[in-house]
This record gives structure tokens, C-alpha cells and sequence, in this order.
């Protein structure tokens, strides 16, 4: 990955095939320009949808969707056993559908079992809860050393768990998406669900870290 | 197929490394990739199988040297140029060479609705399942030329039926344009022991999803 953010981000127009300013553009940067620009002129894409797809995904949907659902779950018993049961509808109960979450199952973190989710094929990650996902996630560390060595992968994180603590691992091979439901941490009883959310971190629900204890938020 | 994209459990990738505070997008061609790649499904009518399949069937060396957003940009370029919507030319020389074909186009307006509906995958058929939580199947040996979910490492291998899913269409042959076909799909678990012997973690264990036709009974 480029690790650099580059300083041409506003969205002048841009011509092809004569010189220009931009010279410090990637081929993969004028590439994805040209792109965009074939599929405009052709009528093919309508710039403002674009638009609207990457502010969906820049403002609306994160991992704070996810985190309302975990606090929920810790928060409301009810809630808690619908979502173990069919997570789909009770998510859905929040606000929380669509692409990428069509069917989604709630895995639980207790002191015997953890569990870690990847895609070894590609990339999948509950969008609906938890946005898009990040590079790591979908980069090949990651997808080919969570199914061998997971523990390795959490060591990588810098999280460690008790030796005798089982690890399962799920592979979103199909259309299913899992989310994990870490451990409640001690010494949050009589919490708000909105202060509990802030505890919940993108990774504890996808397995490769834990929930925050209340020192770290404080 | 068995491209470079099946990753489970190969080494020397190296060390996870999490990017602290990490953007959503990095830079400008990330988030306009996110964003074509999500709107020409609606003037292409493609179907995800075929996108990832787009994605996948390349070279180990192409595959691997190009960033996640690159692959993605790889497998637009193709499904266009597949559908006749796009020419080589035209990605080359970013002009407009021939005629634009008449397809549906993405409305702003529509966004929030077609992200809302998703794409679920669950279909109703007739057939009962063949497999029950707790049954023991086999992982079947197969190496098609062509996109299929059941990754490699864990072909051969034995398992155990953890969850029924109901009947999901099938990616081996919704990817080749040759229809849903929906079949029951199921989780099933594998022992740490069982997919990597004495080398592996006895106290893990990998869960995979698998359609039906991937499975075969172990008696």
C-alpha cells in the first residue's frame, strides 16, 4: 500500500493525454482519473452517485454501528437473545442493514472461547456495522496466517490471552457476516449504552483485540 | 480457481501490522475506486461472483504486487471491457473512442436505497438439507478452473456441520453468468489438528462456510 496521502484531492478538472501539473500522480492515480472520466462522458456513472457512496461511507457507516449493537447486547437482555438467535432482524432494529450485512451472525467472547474473523479469499467484513474495512484486514498477513496461527495474529496486536482460552476462528467464505461480541468489561455495571459503546473498538469485533477497560476511556 | 488470492495459511507474509490511526481512504483514487466499483454494478449488471471473480483471475504476480484498490480497479476494467461498455483503447489512451451503449446509470437519489437493500444471497428451495448440526463431512478435493469459495487448505480435510444457513445462491456458477442455482449452505468447523497436524494450534479451530455440493458425507 502507498502509504502516502498525496496533496491532489480537490476535484479540478482534469484533462488527458497533454501535459499537466501532475506529475507526482501514481499510473494507478491517472488510471483511476481516466477511469472516471470514460464512464462520465459515456453516461455510464453520475459523479454526484459517487459522491454520495464515498460520504455514506466517510460519515455514516463505521464501527460505531457496531459498537451501539455490542452495547445493546451488554445493556438489554431481550435484545441480547435476539441477536444471538437471528443477529440480522436485531440489528436491523438499529438502523443497521444492507450491503455487506444481508446475513450476519453474532459470535460470543466468553473466558473460555475467543473468536477472530477473517476472509481468506478476499475481503469480506460486515460493512453494515462495522464500515469498510481496513488494510490490514485485507491484506495478506492477515488472511493467510489467521486460520494457521491465530494466536500469533493476536500477538501481532499485542493482545494475549489466557493460555487455556480456545480460539475460533470463522472464514466469511459465503455471504454471512460475523460479528463478535467481546467481553463486557468489569466495573461498568450501571453504565449508559452510549457510555459502554465507547468501549467497544473496531477490532475487539472482529477478534483481533479486546474491549477497553474503563481506565482507557476515562 | 487456486489463484493467489486464496491466502489461507500460506507463510511468509510476515508480520500483521495494524496502521494507528488509519484513514478510511488513502488519498483521492481510493475513495473515486470504492465508489466506481460500487456504481457500475447497476450499468453492467454484474453480479458480486463475477466481480470477485474479475478480481481473482490474474496472475499470482499480478495478484500480489498490486494494492487492495488497484485489484479492485483490475476487475472494473475487465467486467467493462467483458460487457463491451469500455475498450482497452479507451483505458489506455483515457479518450472516448466509440459509442456509449444504452444502460441503466446510478441516480444519486437511489444511493441510500440500494445500499439499504444490499444483496442478500438466502433463496428458498425444496430440498432439505442433506447435512444436520453435529454431522461429519469431508471437505471434497477439487481444483476448478474457475471461481469457487471452498478455500484450498481446507480440502480433504474433515469437519463438523456447526450452523445451516438455508439454501444461498452459488457463487461457482452465479461468477460464470450460468445462474443462482441456490444450494443449502452450512459452517463448517475444522480442528486445529485436523487442518495442520502437530504444527498447528490444538486449541483452535477454523470455521469455513460451504454449500453443499462442496461436502461430501463421512461415514
Amino acid at each position: 500500500m502507498s502509504g502516502h496521502d498525496h496533496h491532489h484531492d480537490h476535484g479540478h478538472d482534469h484533462g488527458h493525454g497533454h501535459d499537466h501539473d501532475h506529475s507526482e500522480l501514481s499510473e494507478t492515480e491517472l488510471r483511476v482519473r481516466a477511469l472516471e472520466s470514460i464512464l462520465v462522458e459515456k453516461g455510464y456513472v453520475d459523479p454526484a452517485a459517487l459522491d454520495e457512496l464515498i460520504q455514506t461511507y466517510e460519515t455514516k457507516v463505521g464501527p460505531r454501528n457496531g459498537a451501539r449493537v455490542i452495547a445493546k447486547a451488554w445493556s438489554d437482555p431481550a435484545f441480547y437473545a435476539r441477536l444471538l438467535k437471528d443477529a440480522t432482524p436485531a440489528i436491523a432494529e438499529l438502523g443497521y442493514e444492507g450491503r455487506q450485512g444481508e446475513h450476519i451472525v453474532a459470535v460470543v467472547n466468553t473466558p473460555d472461547t475467543h473468536n477472530m474473523v477473517v476472509c481468506t479469499l478476499c475481503s469480506c467484513y460486515p460493512w453494515s456495522v462495522l464500515g469498510l474495512p481496513p488494510v490490514w484486514y485485507k491484506a495478506a498477513p492477515y488472511r493467510s496466517k489467521a486460520v494457521r496461527d491465530p494466536r500469533g495474529v493476536l500477538d501481532d496486536f499485542g493482545v494475549s490471552l489466557p493460555k487455556e482460552t480456545k480460539i475460533k476462528v470463522w472464514d466469511s467464505t459465503a455471504e454471512i457476516r460475523y460479528l463478535v461480541v467481546p467481553m463486557r468489561p468489569e466495573g461498568t455495571e450501571g453504565w449508559s449504552e452510549e457510555q459502554l459503546a465507547d468501549l467497544v473498538s473496531r477490532d475487539s469485533m472482529i477478534g483481533t483485540g479486546v474491549a477497553l477497560q474503563p481506565a482507557e476511556v476515562a | 480457481m487456486d489463484g493467489a488470492h486464496d491466502m489461507g495459511g500460506h507463510q511468509g507474509f510476515g508480520k500483521v501490522e495494524p496502521e494507528v490511526d488509519e484513514p478510511i481512504f488513502h488519498g483521492e483514487w481510493e475513495r473515486r475506486m470504492m465508489a466506481i466499483t460500487l456504481a457500475t454494478a447497476k450499468p453492467g449488471q454484474w453480479n458480486i461472483d463475477m466481480s470477485r471473480y474479475a478480481r481473482e483471475n490474474r496472475s499470482p504476480r499480478d495478484y500480489l504486487n498490486r494494492t487492495y484498490y488497484e485489484v479492485w480497479l483490475g476487475g472494473v476494467e475487465k467486467l467493462l471491457e467483458e460487457r463491451g461498455l469500455v475498450s482497452r483503447e479507451e483505458l489506455d489512451s483515457g479518450q472516448v473512442l466509440l459509442p456509449h451503449k444504452n444502460v441503466p446509470v446510478l441516480k444519486p437519489d437511489e444511493v441510500d436505497a440500494m445500499l439499504r437493500r444490499g444483496g442478500p444471497t438466502e433463496r428458498k428451495i425444496d430440498a432439505p438439507a442433506r447435512f444436520a448440526v453435529g454431522d461429519r463431512v469431508r471437505a471434497k478435493v477439487m481444483a476448478p478452473t474457475t471461481h469457487t469459495r471452498l478455500p484450498r487448505y481446507v480440502r480433504g480435510h474433515v469437519g463438523t456441520i456447526e450452523l445451516l444457513h438455508g439454501a444461498h445462491v452459488f457463487p461457482d456458477s452465479n461468477a460464470m453468468g450460468q445462474g443462482e442455482a441456490p444450494q443449502w449452505l452450512y459452517t463448517v468447523r475444522f480442528d486445529g489438528f485436523e487442518l495442520w497436524g502437530a504444527d498447528g494450534d490444538p486449541d483452535a479451530s477454523v470455521s469455513v462456510d460451504a454449500w453443499d455440493s462442496y461436502l461430501e458425507p463421512v461415514s
